[in-house]
């Protein structure tokens, strides 16, 4: 085989240095500037570009920025950052080009939930003194308050006013899917969700419908969620930057007071879940974004399947069967039962089985135990089965 | 899985045999679809319909437990029509003359008559697989659950070192791992016949290094294996059992057996996070924590060894398995259990283990570790075998085809294969607690070919006995093109359908595993 030269130098040429808004960031070649922008913590307005894992498609156009020696405003999703480049993101000229396009999404999305000065204050229960009657208007009763991206780009860029009047697309709210909500009267017609759905799970179970003014999106062929071969993942859930998509259980959870990164107990890919954590609870399984055998997907065991943390049938104390029946006992009983049981069957007349769902270090001991304390190599699990 | 995960999605040509993947490892199915996209080649070799048959470029639709013929028999046409890599068998491989020999007894037509696959498919695929690499095997229990599983195992390695595909990124034999921690719980030597790290119990040099380590004398005998130890306990030999987080009652085959050897034992401890139905024959039951509420290492089935956190703290009087575990041991006057925390146990890990030699809880927080990692600033290992095989020279292995222990017969007409839906996870310990899960797959069902259904009167939704030599169960038929003519599917996620009272309990002679994926049933009416 040839040896290509090329790729030997390829990781110190690969490294190019930006400007962005007068800071000096790093980035690799490839990459666009919205990426080298995020990457480095600068915030750009976007509302459709799925990082890291597709190129965007320049839709929503609010990622437009100005580039020293280039006419006009260019989307930052679609550019590649080049060496020495000077971007400008955060210029009142962006920012007007911005606004207008957020005045109009925001004639087709409610904008009580981005507007209102009270919002911040605003607690569920509270009377809205604007009297909005549609309950999902009230930013408060948005399941996506605080974690919506659009929130985020209309705080970023400053709208005061909105000429144009909202008028709500009056869709149904769909529950069929017992994991998904969907409530369209909140999409914003990004198109991530079919994309995700398509590119990236290989599924296409939905897709834009109809045209102009009715556009929607749903099931493909306006079938329901479940007809078109759905598979339940929520990677469309976990990529809506709006309130259109979210996951039905704990939708009103709101945020997490912590967010702890592990590894899901399901299958063997071992996927890196982020699960955030509110009042001691589980509210929400994101799939890691960088999870390195699964960046950033999942399936609906790890992001819906882990329930049974927090069920009411779990185990809390030790239980010893006596005449036939559980009852619930201490632990200085049950170990003292099992120690004084255990020293009459060292040996081959023990075994211990360990299990496939336990930690390394769970099952380490457990070898350790049977072999140096019960003298017996009879430890097994359940590999084969 | 001698290659990385990642790999898949640069793979040329993937073999995917035996793994409903699409349901199973979605993840892995993710990787297919990147391979595609990209031009690569799919051949799909299952007896179901599974979603990935859609995708692929050639389905070899094979009878049940005749894998080792279609597998013997793609070998047969590379080495025919000259397709294979001489410099790689040359340099790296032996036996392979042995191995061309046995390939004698599986001519094309024989091959097709035994698997039910056209000849002309068995050439596509043997040739996309030689010629368009680099390819990559994929397998999960629909090759290791067999009488005959080892060899089917076998015969994907074969075809590996036929091709060279093995030993360099994207190709590899790559075994798809079912449990979160199998690989773990197997390299932590939760088996009867190695130390943690695949060390040998019967090598006397590692029965001194390991009683050096743990300072105490050690068993010289291997133990014996988890369905062997059931007949044990039947037969009275084994009397106490500790058994940790398992739910055999439902999970092995024969279940009837398994329900009388755990009635006979005169003690057995179950610690688990719910009072499973194996639970409910113990002695004394320990409430343990379930992953959510505890610290340690998961390692996933590319060999990454991941980190744990603990999220929440542990429901009730609940403790980490680990921790319990050392109290019973501490309180029975034993050393080496005073371990602080699971970074403690994973340094002791390290230290006489190998291939975890380098890892550590410091360095997993920087993301995981692949093994082997033999020290502190070893990267760890994308893909094996790169150079040298483990054991030296890769070695081909004459096979001959032995039909599943059980085929269909006048009484029992029909081949039960079984598996897992997308919905539901193992016995159903974990997802039939989590909502929403029974609304999608609630219940057993036992999907059937329309033309077994119609010759059996059997309608869609009809309520159905299920029945083996072993025992019988009652379900609901759901009539489907997935399952070919003869055969027919169910899975053992429901405790209110005991699939496993059907299985066959025979066992491969080498790696011991069940033939869960076929035995003979009838299906009728009641
Ligand atoms: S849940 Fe998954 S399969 Fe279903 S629509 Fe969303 S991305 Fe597609
Ligand atoms: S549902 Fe969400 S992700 Fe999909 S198009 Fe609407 S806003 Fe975008
Ligand atoms: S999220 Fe799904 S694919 Fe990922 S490890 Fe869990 S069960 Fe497997």
């Amino acid at each position: 085989m040839q040896v290509d030269t090329t790729t030997l130098t390829k990781t110190e040429t690969d490294t190019i240095t930006i400007t962005i808004d007068g800071v000096e960031v790093k980035t690799t070649k490839g990459k666009r500037i919205l990426e080298a922008a995020l990457d480095n913590g600068i915030y750009i307005p976007n509302l459709c570009a799925l990082r890291d894992i597709k190129l965007p498609t320049g839709a929503c156009r609010l990622c437009q920025v100005q580039i020293e020696e280039r006419r006009g405003t260019i989307t930052a999703c679609s550019e590649p950052a080049a060496d020495g480049m000077v971007v400008h993101s955060n210029t009142p000229e962006v920012n007007e080009l911005r606004r207008k396009i957020l005045q109009i999404m925001l004639a087709r999305h409610p904008s009580v939930c981005l507007t209102c000065h009270r919002r911040e204050r605003c607690k569920p229960g509270d009377i809205c003194l604007r009297l909005v009657s549609v309950t999902e208007d009230q930013c408060v009763l948005c399941p996506k308050n605080g974690r919506c991206e659009l929130q985020r780009a209309v705080d970023f860029i400053g709208i005061e006013e909105q000429p144009y009047p909202y008028k709500s697309k009056g869709f149904p709210i769909e529950m069929d899917n017992p994991f998904i909500v969907r409530n369209n009267n909140l999409c914003i017609l990004c198109g991530k969700c079919v994309r995700i759905c398509q590119e990236v799970r290989g599924v296409e179970a939905i897709s834009f419908n109809l045209r102009g003014y009715e556009t929607y999106i749903g099931g493909a062929f306006g079938k329901t969620l479940s007809e078109s071969g759905c598979k339940s993942c929520a990677a469309c859930v976990d990529v809506c930057p709006v309130g259109a998509l979210t996951e039905k259980n704990g939708r009103y959870a709101g945020l997490p007071d912590r967010v702890v990164t592990t590894i899901c107990p399901y299958c063997g890919v071992g996927c890196q879940l982020n699960l955030e954590i509110k009042d001691e609870k589980i509210i929400r399984v994101v799939p890691d974004p960088e999870g390195p055998a699964n960046k950033g997907q999942g399936c609906v065991k790890g992001k819906f399947g882990l329930d049974f943390v927090g069920h009411p049938d779990r185990l809390t104390t030790p239980l010893i069967k006596k005449n036939g029946q559980f009852v619930e006992a201490s632990w200085g009983e049950a170990l003292d039962l099992i120690t004084a049981k255990l020293r009459n069957y060292r040996g081959d007349q023990f075994a211990a089985i360990s299990s496939a769902k336990c930690t390394n270090e769970d099952n380490y001991v457990f070898q350790k135990f049977t072999r140096a304390v019960m003298g017996t190599n009879n430890i097994d699990h359940c590999a084969r089965l | 899985m001698t290659n990385s995960i990642e790999e898949i999605g640069d793979a040329r040509c993937i073999l995917a045999i035996g793994t409903n993947t699409t349901d199973d490892h979605p993840i892995i199915a993710l990787e297919i679809k990147k391979a595609i996209d990209k031009g690569g080649k799919l051949i799909v070799a299952d007896p179901r319909k599974i979603d990935l048959v859609s995708r692929s470029h050639v389905w070899l639709r094979q009878r049940p437990g005749t894998d080792v013929a279609l597998l013997m028999g793609m070998a047969r046409v590379i080495v025919d029509e000259d397709l294979l890599d001489k410099a790689f068998i040359e340099e790296r491989c032996e036996n392979f003359e042995e191995f061309k020999d046995s390939l004698r007894s599986f001519d094309l037509n024989h091959v097709s008559e035994i698997t039910g696959v056209p000849a002309a498919q068995i050439v596509e695929a043997a040739r996309l697989y030689a010629t368009h690499g680099p390819s990559s095997i994929l397998y999960a229990m629909g090759i290791t659950q067999h009488s005959h599983g080892t060899d089917n195992v076998m015969a994907t390695a074969n075809l590996a070192m036929l091709t060279g595909n093995i030993g360099k990124p994207s190709s590899g034999v790559n075994p798809l791992r079912g449990q979160n921690n199998v690989q773990g719980a197997c390299d932590m030597g939760a088996l009867p016949n190695v130390y943690p790290g695949y060390q040998g119990v019967a090598a006397p040099a590692l029965v001194e290094k390991f009683e050096a380590a743990w300072a105490c004398a050690l068993p010289a005998e291997p133990g014996i294996v988890l369905t062997e130890m059931f007949h044990a306990m039947a037969e009275g030999r084994i009397k106490a059992v500790y058994l940790m987080g398992e739910n055999p009652v439902l999970s092995d085959p024969d279940a009837k057996h398994i329900d009388e050897a755990l009635g006979k034992l005169e003690f057995l401890i179950v610690q688990d996070i719910f009072l499973t139905e194996t639970a409910q024959f113990a002695d004394v039951v320990l409430p343990a924590t379930s992953f959510a509420e505890k610290d340690g290492t998961f390692t996933n089935t590319e060999r990454r060894v991941q980190r744990v956190h603990k999220a929440l703290d542990p429901v009730g009087d609940s403790k980490p398995d680990w921790q319990i575990i050392c109290d019973i041991a501490r309180r029975m006057g034993a050393q080496g259990f005073d371990f602080a925390n699971p970074s403690e146990i994973m340094e002791e890990i390290a230290d006489v283990t190998p291939a975890y030699g380098g890892i550590t809880y410091q360095r997993l927080d920087s993301g995981g570790l692949q093994w082997p990692c033999p020290f502190e600033d070893h990267p760890g290992t994308k893909y094996l075998h790169a150079d040298i095989f483990v054991r030296g020279k890769g070695r081909f292995m004459p096979l001959e085809y032995k039909p599943p222990r059980e085929e269909p017969d006048d009484d029992y007409p029909l081949i039960l294969t079984t598996g897992r839906n997308s919905y539901q996870f193992h016995t159903g310990t974990m997802t039939r607690k989590s909502k929403g899960f029974d609304d999608m797959h609630g219940e057993e069902e036992v999907e059937i070919n329309p033309q077994d259904a119609e010759s059996l009167r059997i309608a869609d939704g009809d309520k159905v006995q299920v029945s083996s030599r072993r025992g019988k169960v009652t379900t609901k038929a759901k009539i489907t093109e997935n399952s070919p003519k003869g055969v027919v599917f169910m899975t053992f996620h429901f405790a209110e359908t005991r699939t496993n009272l059907l299985t066959n309990p025979a066992l491969d002679p080498i790696s011991k595993i069940p033939e869960l994926k076929v035995c003979a049933v009838r299906v009728e009416k009641p």
